[in-house]
């Protein structure tokens, strides 16, 4: 047993510059992960405080309606350079932002369903179909004791009280009070009622990410629940209604088609049963109309007219095409330089068009040439260009609708189709 | 089965290198084709009185480490193997070595102690050779001396090998008596009492009880006096080691006897040999580290429940100590400052007075004074040092309000006294006292400056000025340089040192180019003042920082087109290449951290990642450290950009995660997933399979380090947060790792201080998994594969709220835990959460604790919770 070395550190600091080193990646791995997680949990947690922290009434335009021409008011000028910024913020972003940059931001959270230009397969099998009130497309957002419902444009609709969870200042503390809703309704002005079409967001749980046949089903369940969908009251300003979705079998679409609501029908949504609630355009879930079903079958002008020749709305961009809104932007035609620069026009402006004689030909499906006549700048109120879907539907309900026989004929036939695929199977 | 081994022992050690490799070979082969007959045979040679000396020893020597090895795996294998052998054959093997210690031949008695001792320690906590301490002391008591002396030798080792619980009251005062007995003055025999002194600094531990008891304690505590006095040198040093080791262990029941003890060290410092005065000198120093403690512990407050109250032993010895200590200053070596391995009675001293100032505070300032103002101008070098010494050694502790005024006076003199003294040895301290100064009397949170505006050029000119000295003044001057530079640390936008900032940097660079700055750490030295002169500049000289970033590239471009090394050449290219790396990461994480910088850095990241893994071509663990270190700095850096660089990349992080030899390297490269998880977020998930192949393989190794394995848990967090829903697959073997880790954490009884603290880093590495996997599911449709473990989960949680012994950091992610379930699993864990024993309890702690990072993770859950339950 040897003696004990007892030296000690001599005019040394006690901490070794490497071993700061790995402290201090430690420190910042450990805060990065501590902000990685904060992140994380924000996600859900954030479009609580929105609604209130945005209060400030915005000046309503004159009624929009989301599928009419009317009215069409001034492009926004400001609009195109913030807008590409509003589509990389996310939920949790959102509750920071004012005015119009949440108006911008909001109007991007629709699911927007496309015209239904042609027959989807398994129209029976995997499609839900409703008929879709008339009235203005909007979201409601239940928070802290509020709720407020803004327009596919993102502008401030209606701020009110109501049943939804938390969107209401009740004494009722079997409610967190942070728990907050979203969903996806129209406002039939007839009746005065909050038609509901989907659901976002339930007490605070998400529900982007599930199929909609999940989300319909939870919707049933949960808005009678709330007693959301009684008369109006103190603390329940406008009356919740689900609307009624059938299987787009044969049946179904019977009675999605004719039979009688308690509300102004303005044609038929499908709604792909497997689809996870996707903001803008989406395929999976499609409109269609015709005169049986919808007083606005072909887009009317301000008065109230069909204009005589078919009116558009497009996009400028920077190499002056004209583009629909889809992504990736389908382009109907192209402006020249110098009629852009001599009435002032910018990229980003939204325009309005006719469609000339020469009409839209197609070549192997695609669109080929678009005979288009410059009118003006679109609407201010306006956030989009037309959907190149809405476009074709336009077109060819002027010239060759999809009709509810081509429609019936789809549903017949997959189900004759499916049968015989059942007899095959068995015999095999 | 015995073999004749006697020959090849004696080969094993033959000067002649084949002869000596064949003997190994075949010492090798046996013991692994018949162990039982390889330990016979080495135990019945080491018994043998018969065998030559030297075969008996190694005889011995193989044994041992037959039982034994540092690693702890393999450690676990030998003990194993030694628990599965044939009783028997055992029972033989412990005959001989008992009966070895009767030898006449001192080197087998003492090897046959040691074998013995690990024999015991691999036996006794298993209840198995009950009757060896028996038959140890009944040794004792037989009359030839070296029996006793082998046998006191013996029970000192045991102490060492075995812990204090498996040995029974009864029989820890039965060795204690021996020992002690042994070390009394009466005891003729010098050997015999040398033994015994040495064996009871081993056996303090197992005195707990004894030292409770006045009489017994009264008796110890006379019997180590007394020996402190004997004529041999050798037992005054061991008893001296007894006092140092009693000083810590058994600090409160001192006060009665630290008068005596003042006395017999002081006599020791003053008048006997260097190795007892040095030892006498650390009691007082390890008295100060137990002060210190307790007096941080409670943070200038007494109260009733504090553990071990502060007797204030040096505050009373005060004025006779700081003397003697001061009088040590004088007794330099004249090369110390230049020899590493060097330790002496006036480092000792110096030493111990700056313990002593951290003790006491401004109390040991007017001790000081007049000695430094005495001797400071004397004209021997060694007063002046001795002066300059004290003063360096008293500037931490004592307030800046006493010592502020004294340091404006002295650094002018400093200055000078850097620049003008002919002595080495005076600029050395002189530079290191001007570090002190810089380290503990400047920065921001000083009332009154020592720097100045006036001042300011003059202390960088002589820095400056000396970083071209003796590479040890220089790199004490380098040293005085970072702690200056620390001081601006939180400066704001502006620095003092802005104008200088070339300069500083071009002279550092400058020294790392010196030929001799390999000598006295100079160049390690000069880079680590660099890096923290980057760390601490700001905006304004980040165009300079910029700049260097070439600069730094380019050495360590050269360091890798260097070829064909010697081999002590290699090892020095290694750790230049450790510090441009290091100084790299640095630069790194300051230019990465604001975006104009960033984005202008970005440009060098291509050519630096390129260097970096060239440099993982080498094999040098502390460059690869170092270089991991870097890379994970980049990620951050660099984030979803750094995709790019994986292809490349990704063998190196394998190969770092399978570094379970050199687990630095290893838990720096977990670290770095980490940062890549965040940087790449779901782009990571080509690379996940093979990350968390290894990562599992890490975690079921028992080579790795234990200090590896939280970080490893923490970062499947780090990784389902990246890669969501897509952790699925990984699902079946983290969380049944995790669930087994956590009831292996979830108490901690009987556990030691040490194993209380692994184990709440364990914790915690468990909970932010669970947190990232929680985190990482939420919102996707496959939240339903988590609710089957959500049960055990709150169990966990249940346990670590019960068992009390959380620390705030388990308690802030436990809580956030709670939440992350309650938020991902919604409605499925209201009910849960409902049921579970103290959720509501354990919330309700932590929403009222005055943490700030507790309390926000509780209102976090809160909110969760309230949500999942409203559903």
């Amino acid at each position: 047993m040897a003696p004990h070395d007892l030296r000690r550190p001599f005019k040394r600091p006690a901490i070794s510059d490497q071993q700061k080193r790995r402290d201090l990646s430690l420190l910042r791995q450990a805060q990065s992960r501590r902000d990685a997680q904060h992140q994380a949990r924000c996600l859900a947690s954030t479009v609580l405080s929105f609604p209130t922290q945005n209060s400030e009434p915005v000046p309503e335009p004159q009624a929009v309606e989301e599928i009419e021409l009317v009215p069409e008011p001034e492009p926004i000028y400001e609009e195109s350079e913030p807008e590409q910024q509003a589509i990389d913020i996310d939920v949790r972003q959102a509750s920071k932002l004012r005015g119009a940059e949440a108006r911008r931001w909001f109007a991007k959270q629709l699911m927007l369903p496309e015209w239904m230009i042609d027959l989807p397969d398994r129209l029976d099998q995997d499609w839900y179909i409703f008929a879709r009130p008339a009235g203005k497309r909007c979201f409601v957002v239940s928070s802290n004791g509020v709720t407020v419902s803004r327009l596919r444009n993102g502008s401030l609709l209606h701020r009110f009280p109501s049943a939804l969870p938390n969107g209401a200042k009740t004494k009722d503390i079997s409610r967190s009070a942070q728990s907050y809703c979203i969903l996806d309704c129209i406002f039939h002005e007839l009746d005065q009622t909050y038609y509901v079409i989907d659901m976002v967001c339930w007490a605070g749980i998400s529900f982007y990410e599930c199929t909609a046949e999940f989300r319909f089903f939870w919707l049933n369940n949960k808005l009678v629940e709330t007693r959301a969908c009684e008369a109006p009251s103190v603390f329940h300003k406008f009356r919740f209604s689900l609307v009624p979705v059938y299987n787009c079998d044969k049946e179904g679409f019977h009675i999605a088609y004719t039979g009688a609501v308690p509300y102004e029908k303005d044609g038929l949504l499908f709604y792909n049963k497997h689809a996870h609630y996707q903001t803008g355009n989406t395929p999976l879930a499609l409109v269609w109309k015709d005169e049986n079903c919808s007083k606005y079958v072909i887009d009317t002008d301000s008065k109230g007219h069909v204009p005589h020749q078919q009116q558009v709305v497009l996009e400028l961009q920077d190499d002056g095409k004209l583009t629909a809104s889809d992504d990736p932007p389908v382009v109907f035609g192209c402006l020249n330089g110098d009629f852009i620069q001599k009435t002032g026009l910018h990229s980003g402006y939204l325009l309005r068009f006719t469609v000339n004689e020469g009409g839209l030909r197609f070549v192997d499906g695609k669109l080929e040439k678009a005979d288009l006549q410059y009118l003006g700048k679109a609407n201010r109120a306006r956030a989009f260009a037309d959907s190149f879907s809405k476009i074709m539907f336009q077109y060819m309900a002027r010239y060759s609708p999809l009709t509810v026989e081509h429609l019936l004929a789809s549903i017949s036939s997959s189900n004759e189709q499916e049968n015989g695929t059942r007899d095959l199977e068995m015999s095999g | 089965m015995a073999m004749e081994v006697t020959q090849v022992l004696l080969n094993a050690q033959s000067v002649d290198g084949t002869v000596r490799k064949h003997a190994e070979e075949t010492l090798k082969q046996f013991q692994e084709q018949n162990i039982t007959g390889f330990l016979l045979s080495l135990s019945g040679e080491l018994a043998s009185d018969e065998k030559p000396v030297d075969s008996r020893k190694l005889a011995g020597l193989i044994l041992k480490n037959a039982l034994d090895a540092k690693e702890q795996h393999r450690k676990f294998e030998l003990v194993q193997r030694w628990l599965s052998l044939d009783v028997s054959v055992k029972t033989q093997i412990k005959t001989c070595l008992l009966q070895t210690l009767c030898s006449p031949v001192p080197d087998a008695r003492s090897t046959a102690s040691q074998v013995i001792a690990k024999v015991a320690g691999i036996e006794l906590p298993q209840k198995q050779w009950p009757e060896l301490i028996g038959s140890l002391l009944s040794n004792i008591h037989q009359v030839p001396a070296h029996v006793k002396q082998a046998t006191l030798e013996t029970l000192g080792y045991l102490c060492e090998e075995v812990s204090p619980d498996v040995i029974d009251q009864d029989e820890v005062n039965k060795i204690l008596t021996a020992v002690v007995q042994g070390m009394n003055a009466s005891e003729g025999n010098n050997d015999v009492r040398l033994a015994a002194t040495r064996s009871l600094y081993n056996a303090l531990g197992f005195a707990q009880a004894n030292f409770t008891n006045d009489m017994e304690r009264d008796y110890i505590m006379r019997v180590v006096c007394e020996a402190t006095l004997s004529p041999e040198l050798k037992i005054r040093q061991a008893a001296f080691e007894c006092l140092v080791s009693i000083s810590s262990t058994y600090y409160e029941k001192l006060a009665p006897y630290i008068q005596d003890i003042f006395n017999i060290t002081a006599k020791a410092v003053k008048e006997d040999e260097e190795p007892v005065a040095l030892q006498a000198i650390e009691f007082w120093s390890s008295i100060c580290d137990e002060e210190i403690d307790i007096l941080e512990e409670y943070g200038g407050e007494f109260t009733a429940d504090s553990d071990v109250p502060c007797f204030y032993f040096i505050k009373q010895a005060l004025p006779a100590l700081v003397p003697m200590l001061l009088e040590t200053l004088l007794k330099q070596e004249e090369d110390q400052d230049q020899d590493e391995g060097a330790w002496n009675l006036s480092m000792a001293g110096g030493t111990c007075l700056g313990l002593v100032a951290r003790t006491v505070g401004d109390d040991i300032v007017p001790l000081v004074m007049p000695f430094i103002e005495e001797n400071i101008t004397k004209p021997d070098w060694r007063q002046r040092e001795a002066a300059t010494y004290a003063f360096g050694s008293i500037l931490e502790g004592p307030s800046p309000d006493k010592l502020t005024p004294i340091v404006n006076v002295a650094l002018n003199f400093m200055l000078a006294a850097l620049t003008k003294d002919p002595n080495n040895h005076v600029k050395d301290t002189t530079a290191w006292t001007l570090g002190r100064i810089f380290e503990f009397l400047h920065g921001s949170t000083m009332e009154t400056p020592i720097i100045t505006q006036e001042n300011c050029q003059q202390i960088i000119t002589v820095l400056l000025q000396s970083m071209k000295d003796a590479p040890n003044v220089a790199e004490k001057a380098c040293g005085a340089l970072y702690f200056l530079a620390q001081g601006y640390e939180d400066v704001g936008s502006s620095s003092p040192l802005t104008p200088y900032f070339q300069e500083i940097v071009q002279s550092l660079l400058t020294v790392t180019h010196r030929e001799d700055a390999g000598e006295s750490r100079l160049r390690t030295s000069a880079y680590e003042t660099l890096n923290e002169v980057v760390r601490c500049s700001t905006d304004e000289t980040a165009p300079m920082v910029l700049q260097l970033v070439p600069v730094i590239m380019m050495e360590l471009h050269q360091t890798l087109e260097a070829q064909k090394l010697a081999s002590d050449e290699r090892e020095k290219q290694n750790e230049l290449q450790g510090l441009l790396c290091g100084c790299l990461q640095v630069i790194i994480q300051k230019l990465g951290a604001s975006e104009p910088t960033k984005y202008v850095f970005m440009q060098h990241a291509d050519q630096i990642m390129n260097l970096f893994l060239r440099v993982f071509a080498c094999r040098s663990a502390t460059v690869h450290e170092e270089a991991m270190l870097a890379i994970g700095a980049l990620a951050y850096a660099a984030g979803p950009d750094f995709a790019k660089y994986m292809p490349e990349f990704y063998k190196y992080l394998e190969m770092g995660l399978q570094n379970f030899e050199e687990y630095q390297v290893c838990a720096v490269t977990v670290g770095v997933v980490g940062d890549i998880c965040r940087a790449l977020e779901d782009k990571i998930l080509p690379y996940c399979d093979g990350i968390m192949t290894q990562l599992l393989k890490d975690l079921s190794s028992n080579q790795l380090h234990r200090s590896v394995k939280p970080p490893i848990f923490s970062c499947f967090g780090d990784i389902s947060l990246a890669i969501g829903e897509n952790f699925e697959k990984y699902l079946m073997y983290a969380m049944p790792m995790l669930q087994s880790a956590a009831e292996l954490s979830a108490h901690t009884s009987g556990a030691d201080d040490e194993l209380i603290e692994y184990t709440n880093l364990l914790r915690n590495g468990i909970l932010e998994a669970y947190s990232g996997i929680f985190q990482g599911f939420k919102n996707s449709p496959k939240t339903q594969l988590l609710i089957p473990y959500a049960p055990h989960i709150l169990q966990f949680l249940d346990s670590l709220y019960m068992e009390k012994d959380m620390d705030d950091v388990v308690m802030k992610t436990a809580i956030g835990l709670l939440g992350d379930l309650a938020d991902t699993l919604g409605g499925n864990a209201g009910a849960l959460i409902q049921q579970s024993l103290s959720s509501r309890d354990f919330l309700n702690e932590c929403l009222s604790s005055e943490d700030h990072f507790i309390k926000e993770s509780a209102e976090w859950a809160k909110l969760a919770i309230s949500r999942a339950i409203s559903v």
